[in-house]
């Protein structure tokens, strides 16, 4: 059961974000791509894939960009709330939920709502799956760079280093680690590997519900090899529950103890 | 009412608080002065809980303040920048500040009145002045009549009227036996409501006494002079070292 408290400063956060410009064009330009993309392939599976490409490239960068944005701009306003007897746990969680929600509504209305009325399978259903753990887990990370950090300046900075870390230079890194150890049997520790990275498993978990997941990379092959697909998803779901659980604890921890 | 006992905080290497030791009682008015830097939103933010100090305690009323968060329901904080979600409108802030203290159900909306907020409660507090904000953020204080306010510099933004109309009010408040702490770089504007005089300076207690004394000893009337005298004896004391 939610604290009082804690409902209460979810609901304002909403209202304010609601009103928020930046969530407002996010859930057009989502909603505009996802019809396009799925209203123009034939194929379904390729729209969705369009889908997945559009989704892996957006929700990451703009979920943790946002969150943090704001919740370094919500500062004073977090100051003179705590200075009410609420706890601070309660009041940053309640902060990480407002913010996460006010994220998760534009991809549910933009490519959720698309995705379910042009184009219903079990695939779109796991891909807007899959989108929104990656809006909760990026936002966990902004979170945290938000506890971490005193400067917003050096916060942005960290997040959009996370960000294209996570999206880009992880690739590029599992790639050169394939190239260089490829006389080795490297499939299991590139499994544990694949793990660290919340991007991968959110495209993982999409590709183990289509059928060219064997065709489309390496990562999809290897996964639905060694584990099929169930057992894959329930993996993929696991990893990413705990990217989101690591970050919060770690963020509600570190906040107790800060100097605001 | 609030004893303080041996604060000490550092930032790194520098010293915010240096084993800082006062007593506020109520029906005071106590004013935090000292240079830029020398601990004044320190202190003041230990009091509410935000700094977490490394030694020393600070008791209210005979409860340490670490142990629970529901002494805060005595204290209306005034903050010296107010900033508030920008779509939210005056209404929905204030609204939200009484859901979150549901065990209050009297306001105290006198200076809600006073300032015409009413008036204009449907704005956003994107659109509103930095005055205009710092008006809300009185209002907050005193919303609730708590027993302690703490107000970080609360006129500074103010345009006179205004101004005027919440010193009556904190004189008003006073006279009901309110502890009130003010950190103010405007001395003049502290004049006619200070009643104690905290200089800080370092992160340590330079003096603490009552503005009458203090004028007596000086010989000063305005508070800038008084001020101005007793840095000057100290520079005196230390130039003769």
């Amino acid at each position: 059961m939610l604290h009082t408290d804690m409902k209460t400063i979810i609901k304002y956060i909403l209202l304010d974000l609601f009103k928020n410009k930046t969530i407002l064009v996010y859930t057009f330009i989502l909603a505009v791509l996802a019809v396009s993309v799925l209203s123009m392939s034939g194929n379904s599976s390729k729209g969705l894939l369009s889908l997945l490409n559009i989704t892996l490239l957006f929700v990451p960068i703009i979920s943790i960009l946002f969150a943090t944005i704001y919740f370094f701009n919500s500062m004073e306003f977090i100051e003179l709330l705590l200075a009410q007897p609420v706890r601070r746990k309660t009041m940053i969680l309640a902060e990480y939920c407002g913010v996460a929600s006010a994220l998760c509504i534009p991809y549910l209305l933009g490519v959720g709502l698309p995705s379910v009325l042009l184009n219903y399978s079990m695939a779109s259903v796991t891909l807007i799956f899959s989108g929104i753990f990656l809006t909760l887990i990026f936002t966990a990370i902004a979170l945290l760079i938000f506890v971490l950090f005193k400067d917003k300046t050096k916060g942005i900075g960290a997040a959009i280093i996370t960000a294209l870390f996570f999206t880009l230079l992880f690739d590029g890194l599992l790639l050169s680690f394939i190239y260089s150890f490829s006389e080795y049997p490297i499939d299991k520790p590139l499994i544990g590997l694949i793990s660290f990275n919340p991007v991968d498993l959110g495209r993982i978990l999409v590709l183990l519900q289509l059928d060219v997941a064997v065709m489309m990379g390496y990562s999809g092959a290897l996964f639905k090899e060694f584990m099929g697909s169930v057992i894959g998803s329930v993996y993929t779901v696991g990893c990413m529950s705990i990217w989101i659980l690591i970050p919060l604890a770690a963020s509600v921890g570190k906040f107790r103890r800060k100097d605001l | 009412m609030i004893s303080i006992t041996h604060l000490t905080k550092s930032f790194g290497k520098f010293k915010a608080l240096d084993d800082v030791t006062l007593n506020f009682e109520r029906g005071t008015t106590i004013s935090l002065l000292g240079p830029n830097g020398s601990g004044k939103t320190t202190l003041i933010k230990s009091i509410l809980g935000l700094v977490i100090p490394e030694k020393g305690s600070i008791i209210i009323d005979g409860d340490e303040i670490r142990s629970n968060v529901s002494y805060r329901s005595r204290i209306g904080y005034m903050p010296q920048i107010g900033r508030y979600p920008e779509n939210m409108t005056i209404k929905q802030v204030i609204d939200m500040i009484k859901e979150m203290r549901k065990d209050c159900t009297v306001y105290d909306d006198e200076l809600i009145n006073g300032f015409g907020i009413t008036a204009i409660q449907h704005k956003t507090m994107r659109s509103l002045s930095g005055g205009t904000r710092q008006k809300v953020s009185a209002c907050l204080a005193f919303l609730f009549s708590p027993d302690i306010y703490i107000l970080d510099e609360p006129t500074a933004g103010l345009d006179p009227l205004s101004s005027e109309l919440l010193k009556e009010k904190i004189r008003k408040e006073r006279a009901k036996g309110k502890l009130f702490l003010i950190t103010s770089h405007v001395l003049s504007d502290l004049d006619d409501i200070t009643s104690h005089i905290v200089y800080l300076q370092d992160g340590k207690v330079m003096f603490y006494n009552e503005v009458d004394e203090l004028k007596r000893s000086t010989g000063e009337n305005k508070l800038n002079k008084v001020i101005a005298t007793i840095m000057q004896e100290d520079l005196l004391i230390d130039a003769t070292y």
